[in-house]
Order: C-alpha cells, then sequence, then structure tokens
C-alpha cells in the first residue's frame, strides 16, 4: 500500500498566483501521485485563523502535511522540479 | 583645546537643534520613553514607519517593546508586536524583567502579540508568491485591538527564510505602504550591517525616522548610545545620546540642557565655620559646584560630610553618591569625627547612593545618578569621589559627562559637590590631574598633605572660587572627635609648618620669648644688684667720710686742747719772766 499524501493548499482568493497553483499542483498530483493524494485548498481570506495555526506568511503556500517531513511549498507550483523535490517525489 | 572646541561645538549644536521651530509640526506618537520624546520633541512621526537599527543586544526590542508597553498604557493606543524571532512566552518574560506586564496589557485587548514561525528549511519556493498570508494575519491582529502601533522585530528574518530577494523586496514596499495606510505608528527593528545600517537595507524602505543603537565596550564595560541618524520634518538633537536598559529603556537629553541656568545669589554654610570665613564669612553659593581634590586621607570625604550635615541642618535634602565606601563606613568614619550622619538619614533629609563605579559604564552611572536626583529631589548631590570615573572613559567621554552633570545640577538650583582623589603630592600634579573639569568647576578647595619631620599633616586652600573674594591663605585642617578645625598655619622664614613642626616652631616662639623676658629680668636684678652696690659704696664713702670728719674733729680738739695748754704755759713763763720788764715786753710784741 503506497503512502497517502496529505496535501493543503492555501491561497489567497482568485488572485493569478491562486488559480496557477491551484492548477499546477492538481496536474503535478494527478501525474505523480495518482489516487494516493488527499489535496484541500482553503482561501485565507475565509479562514484567516489558519494563517496564525501554521505560521502562514507567504500565498499560496502548500503544506506537505503527511507523509513527513514536514515542509511548506509556497508559490504557483510552477516550478515542477522544485515542486517534486519539495514533495520527495 | 580640541575637546574642548568639541564640547563647544556639541552644547552650540544642541542648543540650535532645540531652538528651531517646526514650519508645519509633523504629528507625533509620544514613546513614553524616558528622554526619549525630548530629543525627538515629541515621540515618533505619527502614522509612519521608524527603523530602529542595532547590533545585537543593543535593545531594538525593548525599545519595540516599550513604546507598545507605554503606548497602550499610558497613551490610550493599542498595539501589536509582531515577532519573528523570539516566542510569545519568552517577550513576555523578558519585558516583565524590566517591569511590563505584556500578558496583562495582553489580557486588556490593549496588546497583541503574533509570532510568525520561519524555518528555511522547511520551505521550498516553487515559483510566484506574494506575502499575503502575512498582511492578513497583521491586518486581522490590528483590528483585534484597534491598534495604532505596531512593532516588526525583525523583518530581516524573512530575509533568510525566502531566498527570492525580488520578490520580497516587491512585497516589504507594499508592506511600508500598508502601514501608512492602516495609519500605523510602526517600529521596524533592523540588525546592523557591515557598512550599513541594516544587513538588508531595510532603510531604504523607511524615509521618515531612522534610530541607531549602539553599544560598545570600553574597559570591559558596556556603553549604550542612541542616536537620531534622519527625523524628515522635525527638528531633533542630533548627538549621541546615552541611554540605559534599567526598568525600561532611558535615554538622556542631558546635554541640551546648555548654559541657560540662574544664578544665585544666595549663600549657603560649609558646615565648617572656619572655612565659611575664608569664603568672604558667607560660604558658597547655592547651585555652584565644588570640587574637593586631594590626595588620599587628605580629608576629602570629612569635609563633604560636614557639607551634608549643614545641608540636613537647614532642612534640606541631600543626595550622597558614595562610589567607594559603603554607607554603614561612611556613617561609622564620620561618626568619629563627630559629625551624626545616621540622624540625617533617619531624618529623611541624606539618603546615600553607593556602588562601584566599574559595576556599570560611565552613562549608566550617569543615568543612575540622574533618575536618583529627581526621585530624591535634592538641593545638594555629593559625589564621592568622581575621580574612580576618570578610568571608565577617554577624557572627552568622562568631561562630557560632567559636563552633562553639572549642568543639570545646575539647572536644578543643586548645589554640587564633588570629591576627587589625585595622585602624588606635587602641588603642580594635583592641579593637573583634574583640567578635564576643573574649568566647568566654581569652586575648588584643594587639599592636601604636608610631609615635614617624619609625619603628614593636611593642609587646605581655596584654588579658586568664582563670584567672590575668597581667602588665599593656607589651613592646616585638623580632625578630631570634635569635627574638622581649620587652624592658621605658621608661616616664618622656614615656610609653612605643620603639625609638630608648627607645634614645635610656636614652641620654640614662646621659649625664645620667654628667653627675651628672663634675660631682661636678669638685667633689670643686675642693675638693682649694681645700684645697691654703688649705693653701698656711697654709704661707705660717707661712713668713710664721717669717720674722717671724727678724727679731723678730735684731732682739732686736741690741737686746741694744746694750744690752751700752750698758751697757759706762756701765760706763765710770761709771769715767770716778769719779773723782769724787758722780757715782759718782748712777750707782748708777739
Amino acid at each position: 500500500m503506497p503512502e497517502q499524501y496529505i496535501l493543503k493548499l492555501y491561497v489567497t482568493g482568485t488572485t493569478p498566483n491562486s488559480l496557477r497553483s491551484i492548477a499546477n499542483i492538481k496536474a503535478i498530483c494527478e501525474a505523480y501521485l495518482e489516487g494516493r493524494y488527499q489535496l484541500e485548498v482553503h482561501d485565507l481570506y475565509q479562514e484567516p485563523e489558519l494563517i496564525r495555526r501554521h505560521h502562514l506568511i507567504a500565498a499560496p503556500t502548500l503544506i506537505k502535511e503527511h507523509p513527513l517531513p514536514y515542509r511548506k511549498l509556497i508559490g504557483d507550483m510552477s516550478d515542477t522540479d522544485r515542486v517534486l523535490a519539495g514533495l520527495g517525489l | 583645546m580640541q575637546e574642548k572646541d568639541d564640547i563647544q561645538q556639541e552644547i552650540t549644536s544642541s542648543m540650535r537643534n532645540y531652538s528651531d521651530i517646526d514650519p508645519a509640526p509633523l504629528e507625533k506618537a509620544p514613546t513614553g520613553i524616558d528622554g526619549f520624546d525630548d530629543i525627538t520633541r515629541g515621540g515618533l512621526p505619527r502614522g509612519r514607519p521608524t527603523l530602529v537599527c542595532g547590533s545585537a543586544g543593543c535593545g531594538k526590542t525593548l525599545f519595540g517593546m516599550e513604546f507598545l508597553a507605554r503606548g497602550a498604557a499610558e497613551f490610550d493606543e493599542p498595539g501589536v508586536f509582531v515577532a519573528f524571532e523570539e516566542t510569545p512566552d519568552e517577550l513576555i518574560r523578558n519585558a516583565a524583567s524590566v517591569g511590563f506586564d505584556l500578558a496583562a496589557l495582553s489580557a486588556q485587548g490593549k496588546l497583541a502579540i503574533e509570532h510568525i514561525y520561519l524555518e528555511r528549511s522547511e520551505i521550498e519556493e516553487t515559483g510566484e508568491y506574494d506575502l499575503e498570508a502575512l498582511f492578513i494575519r497583521l491586518g486581522y491582529a490590528v483590528d483585534q485591538v484597534g491598534a495604532k502601533r505596531i512593532v516588526l522585530d525583525t523583518l530581516e528574518a524573512l530575509f533568510a527564510a525566502l531566498p527570492n530577494e525580488f520578490i520580497l523586496r516587491a512585497e516589504l514596499r507594499r508592506l511600508f505602504r500598508w502601514l501608512k495606510q492602516r495609519g500605523l505608528t510602526a517600529v521596524i527593528t533592523g540588525e546592523r550591517g557591515a557598512g550599513t545600517l541594516t544587513r538588508h537595507g531595510l532603510e531604504e524602505y523607511v524615509s521618515d525616522c531612522v534610530i541607531l543603537l549602539d553599544v560598545r565596550m570600553a574597559e570591559q564595560v558596556a556603553t549604550r548610545r542612541l542616536r537620531i541618524v534622519k527625523y524628515r520634518g522635525s527638528s531633533h538633537g542630533s548627538n549621541e545620546y546615552p541611554f540605559l536598559i534599567d526598568r525600561g529603556f532611558t535615554v538622556l537629553p542631558i546635554t541640551s540642557v546648555g548654559l541657560e541656568h540662574e544664578a544665585s545669589d544666595e549663600r549657603i554654610s560649609t558646615g565648617i565655620a572656619q572655612l565659611d570665613a575664608m569664603l568672604e564669612g558667607k560660604g558658597l553659593y547655592r547651585g555652584s559646584s565644588v570640587l574637593l581634590s586631594g590626595t588620599a586621607g587628605s580629608g576629602k570625604s570629612s569635609i563633604a560630610a560636614h557639607f551634608a550635615q549643614a545641608s540636613c541642618a537647614r532642612g534640606e535634602r541631600c543626595l550622597y553618591f558614595a562610589f567607594e565606601e559603603s554607607q554603614q563606613q561612611i556613617l561609622r568614619n564620620m561618626r568619629s569625627i563627630g559629625v551624626d550622619l545616621a540622624a540625617c538619614l533617619e531624618g529623611g533629609l541624606l539618603a546615600f547612593h553607593n556602588a562601584r563605579p566599574t559595576q556599570l559604564g560611565l552613562e549608566m552611572h550617569l543615568a543612575l545618578m540622574y533618575k536618583t536626583i529627581r526621585t530624591f529631589r535634592p538641593r545638594m548631590v555629593i559625589v564621592d569621589p568622581i575621580s574612580n570615573f576618570m578610568s571608565l572613559g577617554t577624557q572627552i567621554e568622562v568631561r562630557a559627562m560632567f559636563t552633562r552633570l553639572v549642568d543639570y545640577l545646575k539647572t536644578e538650583g543643586i548645589t554640587a559637590v564633588f570629591t576627587s582623589l589625585t595622585s602624588g603630592s606635587a602641588i603642580d600634579n594635583l592641579e593637573r590631574t583634574e583640567t578635564e573639569i576643573s574649568s566647568i568647576i566654581d569652586a575648588w578647595l584643594l587639599l592636601r598633605d604636608i610631609e615635614t619631620d617624619g609625619e603628614r599633616n593636611r593642609a587646605m586652600y581655596i584654588l579658586k572660587s568664582r563670584g567672590m573674594a575668597h581667602s588665599n591663605q593656607i589651613r592646616e585642617f585638623v580632625l578630631s572627635e570634635r569635627g574638622i578645625d581649620l587652624i592658621e598655619v605658621y608661616t616664618g622664614p622656614e615656610g609653612v609648618l605643620t603639625g609638630s613642626a608648627r607645634l614645635a616652631r610656636e614652641a620654640q616662639t614662646r621659649e625664645a620669648q620667654l628667653d627675651r623676658t628672663a634675660q631682661l629680668e636678669l638685667t633689670r636684678v643686675r642693675l638693682e644688684h649694681k645700684r645697691h652696690a654703688i649705693e653701698a659704696q656711697v654709704a661707705a664713702l660717707h661712713a668713710e667720710l664721717a669717720a674722717e670728719a671724727a678724727a679731723f674733729d678730735t684731732a682739732l680738739k686736741a690741737e686746741q686742747g694744746r694750744d690752751a695748754r700752750f698758751s697757759e704755759d706762756r701765760d706763765r713763763m710770761a709771769t715767770q719772766r716778769k719779773k723782769g720788764p724787758f722780757a715782759a715786753r718782748q712777750g707782748k710784741g708777739e
């Protein structure tokens, strides 16, 4: 049973960066983690308390909660190599 | 000479700064930080960011913390502390150690502490981003407490966490715009860089006000200084101001005092009648500064103690800064010369402040003295001794410190008494060692030991006393259980004599006096004798004469007797011859 990836993406409304990051991470997950990932997308404007809880400063930020190590990926996820490195793939 | 010019320049420049009038005064937010609002003429620019920079441990965080805590507590301006490095717990603990209760302010909803945790190793950059999450969080916290003030300590942590400097700089510009739009009076801290104010050039975003904090080590003692590098649209003190961190921040704007103090005509007794007599019989001017300098054991503290006692006797408070002896030691020592300082202490008119000079830096001392003086409100301040401070800084620093202290005391009309220990006994040396401070002193009493005939004796004279015709004489002073006694020294062909030599010389003089009296008496007696002798001789001669006269009388009588008998015999013989007429005639013819 391959490891389940729990990923949370925090964006700020529908800025170009937000939209690009959602599209990019979805594509990467489909390509590399098909069937073994959960991706939640949160809008920080709607849930500002999440910022403090997760120590967010940048948007978009993707948090890899599982598997360890815990990582924060910031940016629009356009640099696929970096995203894969961050995800440990 | 150079130093004097520097100080003069410093004084005039600070005076100029203070006399400037702002054409359109910038609105300012008072920090409540002791002294800081004076040098900035009201505080930080309201609604604008201020950069506070300095090296590690210089007090940046504390400055920000106090700005917020006082804002919330004293000026009804809630604030947000954004900590990039320290956790709220650490901040609360640190603040408590200098007397601020951040937890209470936080509970009252007047203060929010936002800790922003950044861990470079957890972060991967994957493309374009912005710091909107930070903005949302800040906006949220500001709204939560209705913040008017914000501290960002320190934004430079962002540079370590976010490698894309291009994005970061753009976002920082946006952040500063945002702060201004929100009308927040902000303090941004930054670590000092090599050759730049901040390591990452934060100063390029803050154009309104930049404050530089500095901590320098000299002779193993830390000295903190604050300088306002720029303050757009406002005049401000341009010097480096010493500050201390004690119960919060204290900046010392004492340099700004200048020379505008009133000069009192009132005279106060020194507590030593003979010394008052040397000072026109009236004593010192109130509010003047007096230097008592002399070698070890020459009696400086004893004289100072008399001053203190006299002050208390007038019902005026006296503050005694003791930098060499403990309070108990001073009390005991002064009791031994009949000065009961304990009574003054109990009466609440005398207070001691003891510290080792080497314990703290010059500025810290000055600040503490300044604080103590403001709290105790004395009419006289004694600093015993100031000479120990000489080692704490360069000549110019020490001099600047005393200029500030003396100026401050003068402005307050407080009489200042400084004692100073000088090394060496050569008179030139005595006078030279004090050149740094002598020019700012009004009256200078020089105490010296005079060493002769195997003993040391104390002598005192008034080297200068501005504004009065003081005595030019040297006095020997003698310490006894009744206090200080100033005695006129013996001056004669051998020079100035003191102690046993004086006593001996006085005895000699007395003896010589006695000798002369005896001599005269002797002469008188001799004359008397002579008179007696002569009178006796005269009497003897008279007696001789009388004897001779008597003898002559006797002889005369005898002769007369003989004559008489001779006539009788002749008559008888004539009668015999009358028997013949011739014989009778012949006899008649004789």
